[in-house]
């Protein structure tokens, strides 16, 4: 069984403006042990997939329908209170920027402790702390136990991150939610980031998410892959098949137009256009008018179909 | 650097020292930039390229004026205008352009595109109404911004669509020099290489002067003729676009390139974790500032802090023992 499935997962937000399907019908499962990308361009309902999983849609959003199963129970049907259970112990997110994900006004160590006291309701103050240094230097940050005392501002970016990977780690969760864990991060910090993630998943056998809009750094660390657009999956599979034979323009798009360090072309490839708004999405495969394949075929939305071992959303590839 | 490049912009050994407060009465000084020097030439784009706190937008900004450097100069068109504020400059104010990094802060939220882009062309032209309209409309076109998106705000564009209308100002004045720092990285990847065409076309277009600055080393290769690679406030190498990309001579350089995350090249390795981050410029080392990080150092490193070295033609690197790792 799967550690996590979610399926036809539809979150909603009901604005003055009309109803944004941020998330429509989208469906992914994730084994122990495994890392799932979610790649996709700003506004493609990535995040709101992250916060899906834990339970963090607020007003006016809303999960409208399907399931999100972990370890067996659906998560949709909890209470908030149950949730505050799970959250930060069985399932923890890395949010995408560490400056403001940490409190400012109290120092490292004391908001590592409190994440341990407040699940463990047994825990003694020194087990907490000696628990809060062993991570740290876990993720690699220099002088563990002077930093227990530092505030964020006393820290660079990359090891506000690091500090931020620990508190996630802290309860040894079992699934771990990446939002853009490096995107406000310098490519050499990013690479580190990326590494320790990789690693960390792997000591602790816990699944991880990782939700970014760069499909070089998908491809680093993943297992499989899904691609978002417009509040869809439009192709999800293994990650060798995704990026070494992608299928759907889509997708083939997000991997032409990377900056390539080998190659002598000086014009990038570019997908035209934007991301449709998501309150006036067109009639038919949201993507067809940046498609150069798009046709009349193409004005009614594709229907699933497995390809080669993937899941695709596209009329054109058979 | 050829004989028939002109220069446009001459930075010579640029120092900028910031005094931080470290203690109650205790004041430091932070070492922002370190003799700095590079040349700009007319049509030519330089990059800066290195990690946050290397010192590249504090260039940026004393070339623009924002900053006064506190030793050194900074020649523009036989004029040193280091130690000029912006009053005093004059009509170098509207020769030398900025782009900044962030779409988001950068344009005034409470006013029409409209009136962003005409702005600058009230201020330092003669032009009246009709052919500031004409200059706009014209420029529109040439970044792809909609004709009937003048009379909207700010708000009302995506990251991409406003990183066009904050070029497309800072083109307004065709100014004989552009900054831009980092315009690309607060983009998506696929934004962002729509960004680099528009740039790569204008530049073309206009035979733009542009210095790059950027943390991002494969971005480089799309819109440069030379490259700086700035650690700590001082350039660790300088070299063609070409030469750089075929053979990266410094260990940070090298570093730069080996940490770019590539589809083809999944493969991470233990070496990376050991690749740590950059110091504080306060304090700084006597020896290489470099070799705290640097998989080649030994002691003699923490000796005597090296010199820019002429490596090969108009190639230059900042450490002793080039060639021999």
């Amino acid at each position: 069984m799967a550690l996590l499935e979610v399926n036809n997962l539809h979150t909603h937000f009901f604005t003055r403006n009309g109803i944004i399907k941020a998330v429509d019908g989208i469906s992914f499962s994730i084994e122990k042990g495994e890392i799932l990308g979610i790649v996709g361009e700003s506004g493609a309902g990535k995040s709101i997939t992250g916060f899906s999983m834990l339970g963090l849609i607020d007003q006016p959003g809303k999960i409208v329908s399907g399931e999100i199963i972990f370890n067996g129970v659906d998560l949709v049907k909890k209470s908030e209170k149950e949730l505050q259970k799970i959250r930060g112990n069985e399932i923890a997110m890395i949010f995408q920027d560490p400056q403001t994900s940490l409190n400012p006004v109290i120092s490292i160590g004391d908001q590592l402790m409190e994440a341990i006291l407040y699940h463990n309701k047994k825990a003694s103050k020194k087990d907490a702390y000696n628990a809060s240094v062993d991570i740290l230097k876990l993720v690699g940050l220099p002088a563990a136990e002077k930093r227990m005392k530092s505030y964020p501002h006393q820290l660079s970016g990359g090891m506000k991150q690091r500090v931020v990977i620990a508190m996630a780690l802290l309860n040894n969760p079992k699934l771990l939610v990446a939002d853009e864990p490096t995107t406000a991060l310098d490519v050499t910090i990013q690479a580190q980031i990326l590494y320790l993630m990789k690693k960390l998943s792997k000591d602790f056998d816990s699944s991880l998410i990782l939700i970014t809009h760069d499909i070089a750094v998908v491809s680093q660390l993943c297992d499989k892959i899904a691609v978002m657009y417009a509040g869809r999956i439009v192709e999800y599979g293994k990650k060798e098949d995704i990026i070494f034979n992608p299928k759907h323009p889509y997708t083939k798009g997000l991997i032409e137009c990377l900056p390539k360090l080998n190659d002598d072309k000086e014009r990038l490839y570019q997908i035209p256009g934007i991301m449709p708004s998501l309150l006036s999405l067109p009639e038919g495969c949201y993507f067809k008018d940046r498609c150069e394949f798009a046709d009349k075929e193409c004005d009614v939305y594709p229907d699933q179909q497995d390809i080669e071992g993937r899941r695709i959303f596209c009329h054109k590839v058979k | 650097m050829s004989q028939s490049e002109v220069k446009l912009l001459e930075v010579k050994n640029v120092e900028k020292i910031f005094s931080v407060k470290v203690g109650t009465f205790e004041k430091k000084d932070l070492h922002a930039l370190n003799k700095v020097s590079f040349d700009i030439f007319k049509g030519k784009t330089l990059s800066l390229v290195g990690e946050s706190g290397c010192g590249k937008t504090t260039i940026g900004k004393v070339i623009l004026g924002l900053y006064k450097a506190t030793n050194g100069s900074v020649m523009f068109q036989d004029k040193d205008i280091a130690q000029l504020s912006p009053i005093k400059r004059g009509s170098i104010q509207s020769d030398v352009q900025m782009i900044f990094q962030d779409p988001y802060s950068s344009l005034n939220p409470r006013k029409k595109i409209k009136i962003i882009l005409e702005q600058p062309l009230k201020i330092h032209t003669k032009m009246n109404k009709k052919e500031r309209l004409e200059t706009i409309l014209s420029l529109c076109d040439d970044v792809g911004i909609d004709h009937t998106y003048l009379e909207r705000y700010p708000h009302q564009f995506s990251g991409g669509q406003r990183q066009r209308i904050a070029i497309a100002r800072a083109m307004v004045l065709k100014p004989k020099l552009i900054l831009a720092d980092e315009p690309i990285s607060a983009l998506d990847v696929s934004i962002q290489a729509q960004i680099l065409n528009l740039m790569m076309d204008l530049r073309e277009k206009y035979k733009m002067t542009m210095l790059f600055i950027t943390h991002d080393i494969s971005v480089v290769k799309h819109l440069s003729d030379y490259v700086a690679v700035m650690y700590l406030g001082e350039i660790v190498e300088y070299a063609s676009k070409k030469d750089l990309f075929k053979s990266p001579q410094h260990p940070y350089t090298k570093m730069l390139f080996s940490t770019v995350p590539d589809i083809h090249t999944p493969l991470m390795t233990d070496s990376v974790l050991k690749t740590g981050e950059i110091q504080s410029p306060i304090d700084l080392p006597t020896g290489c500032f470099f070799a705290n990080r640097c998989p080649y150092k030994d002691s003699s490193c923490d000796d005597k802090h090296p010199d820019l070295i002429s490596i090969g033609d108009n190639h230059l690197a900042r450490c002793p023992k080039i060639g021999q790792f």
